[in-house]
């Protein structure tokens, strides 16, 4: 195409923010995946928010359908997918009105009019065609016929009404990838794969993703075309990948460098259900997946898979790691390997199974009976799930524990570039089995003792079944130490609840990082898991505004990072921006006896930089003013968050 | 390794190299039931069948859930796990599917298999995996003190039900046999001979194996079985013998004869004379002809039961079937190689960095 003349402007953009919207059969999470897909290879850093109502067939028209994706790319490194889009792909009515009050002012609507029919106007309640009265005055509208030019681009493919309609989306992905000069070859090559087995479709989709991109360029819709260049990022090979699709890999890769079976025992529940596909496909890897009956038998099936030697996994979210706890404290008893990925969503109960939250901290640290500590680790980005599934497997595997992977479906979902590492830069993991007897029983003879352990570490002797020699007995009744008979001495069981304890607490995990440059800075913003990217985006701003803030991130919950206290204990107020009521804000005073103020946000979705700038400018400026009043600020408050949320749906 | 062939539920289990006695499979630790406990007797059986499978002891695994019966593992000197309530049968899945050089048994009871847990005993039958259950039924809860559990009569008075049960009991050779289950037996835990010919024809069936036990709880259930072992059990206990007809009673004048109704029921042999007795085939695909030996189970109060092998029927086991898919993936990588990994990481679609542009290169 760009050997042609072209009769629009074009324009060098830093960053664009698109949002794909329609009705949930509409392929608009395909679109939006399409379209990051070919941004990322085109260079540019790209970060994805999909949203998607958990209804299969939503009542088609009606707000609740509504299905978005929204991909931000940028010639530079972003964080975050961005609270607000620049550009609006409406597919329907119901789109546009659910969507348009994430738009910026002046944005650009791109709608297919087609749809914008009295009847469907009228079920939303709307009097008038926004696309024809002056509502829309404050953006940017190109109202076209989507449906009428992707139906005219196919219909010599012979297609059913159904199958017609279908081809819509990959119109309009044509058209914004000419808008933003993507190549679509891409996709091309991608359809080409996915339809091998139905030619008629395949050239179809194909036929409308270049008859989009082509009425970009003839039909003098735009006078301005824009052009995001490829963000500079360190040297290497690079792939897109999403939180779930990296959890996945990093726990192969983790059983990879344990010279471990992993075998995976999970109940489908969203928005984790995608590990459970995306590792049910690797038998070829050797893995062994289990659908079971419910989530205990899940996480049953992958201890006992851990027992005979395997490192078994479990994946679930909020309701399904609920019912897992006791589990969990049964290879907390019996000192076996174990890896529970919860893809937090927005809870309690069922809550809303969609959308992300972090409410499960608390339950991951002190969700079971008795004193049963469990390391907790996050991970802050899409790519991070991979290294964090990793870091997992080596904990479980070298210390014989339980451990608890927390995402959330922001980061599962999300995604963004990734720099693909060499597996030889992995460190390998110890299993370190133990192959015969250990010690000696009371009459001196020799015997396997299952509960001797590494003086070092605390981890006990790891022997399997079809060992010679060391047979035993596991089991969730209290062991003596060392020998691991069942015991009900109170001694014994005080100094085993310690060990437990002392064990999980020694494990050595990274310091934590303190970005605080100049270190002039008063205030300290510390997160943990997917709130790294909107807070590490309001951080940039603020400082973009001269503002000094420094900030921490946590990847590492149980144990927390050594250094911690002393980092806490720098700054005047420290701010712990959350989805939640303020969880890891609990965990931080208790710990450290720190005035840390929560703030916290629990809509569904990941906090929003404006507000979270906003606020913590607020914080800075109260210093500010309490240092020229030589005072101190706010003494009492110790959690601060907006009381009310704003209406973001604009009226029509 | 096993194959998807073999209806051998030990195949792929080593062999000990020199033949095993009862006491190597008797562990160090006290064994702590109530005098005049059937766990006894139970236990005793078990630790007597298995030298006979010539299967190593490093080999045998017995998994418990919680209950008076799953302190077993820990009397057993072999690998075991004394896991939660209800979950036993959780853990043997994972270990089957992952070790098939492993003989799996779960030892549980009336309340942990057929209460907490009875969701997982329905799946781990259907699916058929390879693991033999030893259910202790006591139609009690022993270990809680004496609360009525899934298989109390209607009417028995215990500390939860102090006007009698309104629970309707579950039959579990029923249960088993409904839930697609390939081998189904019942014993007694006074039948010494019965109980050790049955256990061992369960561990050597490919594929899940259920054996009901009648079991004696002195303490809180005593004599819930008596009918069946007193003197005149002769006209209560229906053995199951394959190839033989199923009579009963002194002198057998009593048989098992087709109902009108699509059931089974006892007759006088003289009534209906000897052709009219059924002759038992426990490998009959249908499981409609076991069922209803089952129904011939009283629901109160067991003044009549029938004992033995219910059905014996080949299918393939889940976790062979898994086992056999992995194989098949798997052909020509090399488990334990990077290259294979390596190559999923990539991806199809990646792009080279070489700083500070980016330029597009396409994966091969």
């Amino acid at each position: 195409m760009s050997d042609r003349p072209q009769q629009t402007q074009r324009r060098r953009l830093e960053k664009v923010v698109i949002r794909f919207a329609g009705d949930s059969g509409d392929g608009m999470q395909l679109t939006g995946d399409r379209f990051s897909s070919e941004s990322a290879s085109f260079g540019n850093d790209i970060a994805t928010l999909p949203s998607f109502p958990a209804e299969i067939r939503a009542p088609q028209g009606t707000i609740a359908g509504v299905s978005s994706f929204q991909v931000h790319f940028a010639g530079r490194d972003i964080v975050t997918p961005g609270d607000r889009a620049d550009v609006l792909v409406a597919m329907n009515p119901a789109a546009l009105l659910a969507n348009l009050g994430d738009l910026v002012a002046g944005g650009l609507i791109i709608a297919d009019e087609h749809e914008f029919t009295p009847r469907a106007l009228k079920k939303l309640g709307l009097n008038s065609n926004p696309l024809e009265d002056d509502s829309l005055g404050e953006y940017q509208l190109v109202s076209l016929d989507i449906t009428k030019l992707s139906a005219g681009a196919v219909g010599s493919f012979g297609l059913g009404r159904k199958d017609t309609g279908r081809t819509r989306n990959m119109f309009a992905l044509g058209l914004v990838s000419w808008l933003y000069g993507r190549p679509i070859d891409e996709t091309v090559n991608w359809l080409g794969t996915k339809f091998a087995a139905k030619p008629t479709i395949r050239d179809a989709n194909i036929a409308a993703v270049k008859a989009g991109e082509h009425y970009g360029e003839t039909a003098e819709l735009f006078t301005v075309r824009y052009e995001v260049p490829a963000a500079p990022m360190p040297a290497g090979r690079y792939r897109r990948i999403t939180g779930n699709m990296a959890t996945a890999y990093g726990l192969m890769t983790g059983a990879h460098r344990a010279g471990l079976t992993l075998f995976v025992g999970s109940y489908p529940i969203t928005p984790a259900s995608d590990l459970l596909h995306e590792l049910s496909r690797r038998k070829s890897h050797g893995v062994i997946t289990f659908q079971a009956e419910d989530e205990i038998a899940g996480v049953g099936a992958a201890l006992g898979a851990s027992f005979g030697g395997s490192l078994g996994v479990t994946t679930t979210s909020g309701p399904g790691f609920s019912l897992k706890q006791e589990m969990i404290n049964l290879a907390v008893m019996t000192e076996l390997p174990l890896v529970v990925v919860d893809v937090q969503r927005s809870g309690p109960s069922t809550g809303m199974p969609t959308k992300t939250e972090q409410g499960e901290l608390l339950q991951a640290m002190w969700g079971r009976n008795g004193e049963s500590p469990v390391p907790v680790l996050a991970p802050s980005s899409p790519s991070d799930c991979f290294e964090m599934a990793i870091e997992a497997c080596r904990i479980a595997v070298e210390y014989r524990t339980p451990v608890v992977l927390l995402t959330d479906a922001f980061l599962a979902n999300g995604a963004e570039p990734w720099k693909i590492p060499e597996l030889s830069t992995i460190p390998p993991i110890e299993p370190r089995l133990v192959s015969g007897p250990n010690g000696v029983d009371g009459k001196g003879s020799a015997s396997y003792l299952p509960y001797r352990r590494d003086p070092v570490t605390l981890a006990r002797d790891w022997a399997i079944p079809g060992t010679a020699g060391t047979e035993h007995r596991l089991g969730g009744l209290e062991k003596s130490v060392e020998a691991g008979s069942v015991s009900y001495d109170p001694d014994n069981h005080e100094k085993m609840v310690q060990l437990r304890a002392d064990r999980i607490a020694g494990i050595p995990v990274p310091e934590v990082q303190v970005d605080d440059p100049g270190e002039q800075a008063e205030v300290l913003v510390i997160g943990w898991g997917s709130t790294w990217g909107p807070i590490t985006a309001a951080v940039r701003r603020l400082r973009q505004r001269g503002r000094a803030i420094a900030q921490a991130h946590v990847r590492n919950l149980n144990p927390l990072p050594a250094n911690l206290g002393d980092v806490l204990h720098r700054y005047r107020r420290v701010v712990v921006p959350e989805v939640n009521l303020g969880q890891f804000c609990l965990v931080l005073r208790a710990h450290y006896l720190v005035d840390a103020r929560s703030y916290h946000h629990v809509r569904g979705l990941p906090l929003a930089m404006d507000e979270l700038t906003e606020h913590l400018e607020g914080v800075i400026d109260e210093l500010d003013q309490a240092n020229s009043r030589g005072g101190e600020p706010n003494p009492l408050g110790a959690v601060q968050t907006s009381s009310t949320i704003p209406n973001r749906r604009k009226q029509l | 390794m096993s194959t998807l062939t073999s209806s051998d539920g030990l195949a792929g289990v080593p062999t000990a190299p020199e033949p095993l006695k009862r006491k190597d499979f008797i562990s160090d630790q006290e064994v702590r039931w109530c005098p005049g406990c059937g766990d006894y007797s139970i236990l005793a059986a078990f630790q007597q069948i298995l030298p006979s499978l010539g299967i190593r002891r490093e080999n045998t695994v017995v998994v418990s859930g919680i209950g008076c019966s799953s302190r077993l593992p820990y009397y057993m000197n072999t690998y075991g796990i004394h896991s939660i309530h209800g979950r036993a049968l959780t853990l043997a899945t994972g270990l089957a599917m992952t070790r098939p050089d492993l003989a799996v048994f779960v030892v549980t009871g009336d309340g942990d298999a057929l209460s907490i847990g009875a969701n997982h005993l329905v799946h781990a039958l259907r699916r058929n995996m390879n693991i033999t259950v030893l259910l202790f039924n006591n139609r009690i809860y022993g270990l809680t003190k004496g609360q009525y559990s899934p298989t109390s009569e209607v009417g028995q008075v215990t500390k939860s039900s102090p006007m009698g049960s309104v629970d309707q009991p579950l039959n579990p050779v029923s249960l088993a046999l409904g839930a697609e289950a390939t081998f189904v037996a019942r014993a007694l835990d006074s039948d010494k001979a019965g109980l050790e010919a049955t256990l061992s024809a369960a561990a050597k069936h490919r594929g899940a194996s259920l054996v009901e036990i009648y079991q004696n709880c002195s303490v809180f259930n005593d004599a819930a079985f008596e009918e069946l072992k007193g003197p005149g059990s002769a006209e209560s206990l229906i053995r199951l013998e394959e190839g033989k007809p199923i009579v009963f009673g002194t002198d057998n004048h009593l048989g098992v004869v087709s109902d009108p109704g699509g059931g089974v029921r006892v007759a006088e042999v003289s009534e209906v004379g000897s052709d009219a007795v059924l002759v038992h085939d426990p490998h009959t695909a249908d499981p409609s002809r076991a069922f209803a030996l089952s129904r011939l189970t009283d629901q109160g109060v067991i003044r009549r039961a029938p004992v033995g092998i219910f059905r014996d029927v080949e299918r393939p086991s889940y976790d062979d079937q898994v086992r056999a898919q992995v194989n098949l993936a798997e052909q020509g990588q090399g488990r334990g190689d990077d290259a294979p990994l390596e190559k999923l990481l990539l991806g199809p679609d990646t792009w080279q960095v070489v700083y500070p542009r980016a330029t597009r290169r396409p994966t091969v």
